[in-house]
C-alpha cells in the first residue's frame, strides 16, 4: 500500500494525521458550510453584511419555506425529474443493447462504430447546439420536457454505449459460446444470460447519467425559454435574478438542487465510482 | 416445394444469424445517435459557410444564404475570438493543475483509520453538485463587500476605525479586489472555482487506482530502499497510468467544456474578458442582438477542431489498448 499505512508511522504522526484530516475536510468543504449556514440566516444578517459568519438568527424552515411558496421551485424539481428519469431509462437500454452488439459479434464495424459513439460523448455541445435547437422548432420538441429528455437520452446513449461495451466484452465469453451451440436465439442469449450479468453496470450508468442530466445546465437554456419546462438548475438562475442579494433564498434554492444527486450518491457510491472510472481503473 | 423454399429461407437467417443480429441489437442506438449527435455534427459544419438567423420563410424554406468562408475571415479579425482562445489556452493548461492536486489529495486520503470512508466520500462532494451552484458559491466568496476574499483582504491591508459617535470606517492600505469585474483576475477567479470540482474528480480516480497498486512491488521497493518521491515516481505513478490517462483525458475535455461556470458568474464580462469558446459561440449564436447561426456555428467549428485533436488522441490510444487486447 501506498503511502506507507500510518499505523505503522510514530505516534505524533498518527495523532497529528488524524487531527489534520477534519481540519483539511472544512477547508476543503468550506464553501458548501457557507452555503449551508447561510440557507440558515434572517434577512437581518444578509443586510448587515454577515454572509459568511455566525448566524445571528436561525431561519431555516422560514426561508425554505419561502422558496417553496413564492417561487416555481416545486415546478423546477419536479421538471427536473421528468427530464432526468426517462433519459436514464431510455440511454441505458439502448446502450445495453448496443454494447452487447458491439462485444460480442465479431464484424467488420465493429470497432469504428464504438469510436464513433466514444467519440461522439466528448464532442463540444456548441456543435450540436444550432441544429440540434432547429430541429426542436422544426418538430414542435422546443420548450417541451420530452424534447430535453430525447436529447440527452441520445448524446447519454455514447458514454453509456462506451461503458456497456466494455463491461460485456470482460464477461467470460464462453458463457454465450456454449449458449449458441444449444441453439439458444440471439435475443434469449440477451435477455437471459447478459442483462442478469450487468447489473452493476446498469446501476452505475443509472447514477452518474442521473447525476450528469440533472446537473445540465447548457441544453436547459439551449432547448427551453418559459419557466414550464426549466429544470432546477436554471431554475436557480432564474431565482438569482428574483432574490437579488436575497442570498439566504437563494442558497436554500442552490441546496434543494443539490440535494436529489448527493443524495443519489451516497447511496450508490461503489456504482458511481466504478462508473466514473470507465470500468478502467477497476 | 413451398417447404422447400421455407426451408432455404430459414437456413439462409441461421447461416446469416451472427451477421445480421448485431445490427438489429445496434439499430436504435444507432439511429437516435445520428438524428442528435452526427448528423448536427455535419449541418453545423456545413451551416459556418452561411448567413442565416435561424428564420423561415412562408414556405417553410430555410432563409440562410451561402457566403463561404465570410464567417471565418470575420473571425480572424474578430478581438472577442482572439480573447476567448486566450482563454481557452488559460482555462486548458491551469486545469491541468487538477490531475496532480488530485493525486496529492489522494495519497493524502489513502489511509486506512477509522472513519476514513466517510472523509472519503466527503471529498468527492464537490464533483457531484451542479456547476451553476458552485458558481454561485464561488461569487459570494470573491464578492468586494462581503465575500471572504474580501474579508482575509481586509485583515491583512485595512484598519478598521470607529469614530466617537460608533461610526465604523475600514481604510484600505490597497483596495479589496473586485475579482470577477477585473478584466485581468476574472478569468483565473473562475478557473480556481472550476478546479475544486475537477479535483475532486481526479481525487475519485486516484484513489481507486491506488487501492490496486500492486502491494509486493511496493515492498520490494520498499526492500530496495525506494520510499518518498523516489517510489511515487518509480513504482506507484507507471502503475496509476490509467487513472492518469482517464484524469488526463476528463480534465482536458471538462476545460474546453466550460461553460456554466462562466454562464453564472461572469456572463464572459467584463467586455468578454472572460468568454471561451464555447460561451462566446452561445453569445453570438443565441443573444438579445439577434440569432446569428452561421458565425456561432464557425466558432463551433473551431472549438471542435481543437477537441478532435485530442479525442483523436484519446481514440488511437484506445485503439492501441484494443490491440494488444484482442
Amino acid at each position: 500500500m501506498f503511502p506507507r499505512p500510518i499505523e505503522r508511522a510514530s505516534t505524533t504522526t498518527r495523532v497529528a494525521y488524524q487531527s489534520f484530516l477534519p481540519f483539511a475536510l472544512f477547508l476543503w468543504l468550506l464553501p458548501l458550510l457557507a452555503i449551508f449556514l447561510t440557507s440558515m440566516r434572517g434577512a437581518k444578517d444578509i443586510n448587515t453584511g454577515n454572509v459568511f459568519g455566525w448566524p445571528t438568527e436561525f431561519k431555516l424552515i422560514e426561508n425554505y419555506y419561502t422558496v417553496f411558496a413564492q417561487t416555481e421551485a416545486v415546478k423546477y424539481l419536479i421538471n427536473s425529474f421528468m427530464i432526468t428519469l426517462p433519459t436514464v431509462a431510455i440511454s441505458v437500454s439502448l446502450a445495453c443493447l448496443a454494447g452487447y452488439a458491439l462485444a460480442v459479434y465479431r464484424f467488420r464495424l465493429a470497432l469504428p462504430l464504438f469510436f464513433l459513439f466514444v467519440a461522439g460523448n466528448f464532442v463540444p455541445f456548441q456543435i450540436l447546439m444550432v441544429p440540434v435547437r432547429d430541429l426542436s422548432v422544426q418538430t414542435g420538441l422546443y420548450d417541451t420536457i420530452a424534447g430535453q429528455f430525447l436529447f440527452h437520452a441520445a448524446f447519454q446513449t455514447g458514454f453509456c454505449t462506451l461503458f456497456m461495451r466494455n463491461f460485456i466484452k470482460a464477461l467470460p465469453f464462453d458463457l454465450i459460446e456454449s449458449a449458441r451451440v444449444e441453439g439458444v436465439a440471439e435475443w434469449r442469449i440477451f435477455w437471459y444470460i447478459i442483462v442478469p450479468l450487468v447489473r452493476p453496470a446498469i446501476a452505475a450508468l443509472a447514477v452518474l447519467i442521473f447525476t450528469f442530466v440533472w446537473n445540465d445546465f447548457f441544453w436547459a437554456n439551449v432547448l427551453t425559454q418559459g419557466e414550464q419546462v426549466k429544470p432546477i438548475t436554471a431554475g436557480v438562475r432564474a431565482l438569482n435574478g428574483q432574490f437579488i442579494s436575497n442570498w439566504h433564498l437563494v442558497s436554500a434554492a442552490s441546496l434543494l438542487a443539490a440535494v436529489p444527486p448527493v443524495v443519489m450518491f451516497f447511496l450508490m457510491q461503489r456504482h458511481f465510482i466504478a462508473g466514473l472510472t470507465l470500468g478502467a481503473v477497476k | 416445394m413451398q417447404t422447400d423454399i421455407s426451408h432455404t429461407q430459414s437456413s439462409w437467417m441461421s447461416r446469416h444469424k451472427l451477421d445480421i443480429a448485431p445490427f438489429i441489437f445496434l439499430i436504435p442506438a444507432l439511429f437516435f445517435f445520428f438524428i442528435y449527435v452526427v448528423m448536427p455534427i455535419f449541418q453545423s459544419l456545413q451551416l459556418s459557410l452561411y448567413e442565416w438567423n435561424g428564420l423561415y420563410d412562408g414556405d417553410g424554406q430555410s432563409t440562410a444564404s451561402f457566403i463561404g468562408l465570410e464567417n471565418y475571415r470575420n473571425l480572424w479579425i474578430d478581438p472577442n475570438f482572439w480573447i476567448s482562445i486566450k482563454n481557452n489556452l488559460l482555462w486548458l493548461f491551469l486545469y491541468m493543475l487538477a490531475v496532480p492536486v488530485g493525486l496529492l489529495i489522494a495519497i493524502f486520503l489513502n489511509q486506512t483509520v477509522t472513519g476514513i470512508r466517510i472523509y472519503k466520500s466527503l471529498f468527492f462532494f464537490p464533483f457531484v453538485i451542479s456547476q451553476v451552484v458552485v458558481g454561485l458559491i464561488f461569487g459570494w466568496f470573491y464578492n468586494p463587500d462581503f465575500g471572504i476574499v474580501a474579508k482575509v483582504w481586509q485583515f491583512f491591508f485595512c484598519e478598521e476605525t470607529i469614530n466617537f459617535i460608533g461610526n465604523k470606517t475600514v481604510t484600505c492600505a490597497r483596495p479589496v479586489p473586485d475579482i470577477l469585474s477585473s478584466a485581468d483576475y476574472a478569468t483565473y477567479g473562475i478557473i480556481f472555482a472550476g478546479l475544486w470540482p475537477q479535483v475532486a474528480y481526479c481525487v475519485i480516480l486516484y484513489l481507486t487506482g491506488l487501492n490496486n497498486v500492486a502491494a509486493d512491488q511496493i515492498e520490494a521497493g520498499r526492500l530496495d530502499g525506494a520510499k518518498g518521491w523516489k517510489m511515487l515516481w518509480y513504482v506507484v505513478l507507471p502503475q496509476l497510468r490509467p487513472a492518469t490517462f482517464i484524469a488526463v483525458a476528463v480534465t482536458v475535455i471538462g476545460a474546453l467544456r466550460s461553460f456554466d461556470m462562466i454562464a453564472i458568474m461572469t456572463q464572459g464580462g467584463p467586455y468578454g474578458m472572460t468568454n471561451v469558446l464555447s460561451h462566446y459561440m452561445y453569445e453570438v449564436a443565441i443573444s438579445e442582438y439577434g440569432e446569428r447561426y452561421g458565425y456561432g456555428s464557425a466558432v463551433a467549428t473551431v472549438l471542435f477542431s481543437i477537441m478532435m485533436v485530442f479525442i483523436s488522441y484519446f481514440l488511437w490510444r484506445m485503439y492501441q489498448d484494443e490491440r494488444r487486447g484482442a
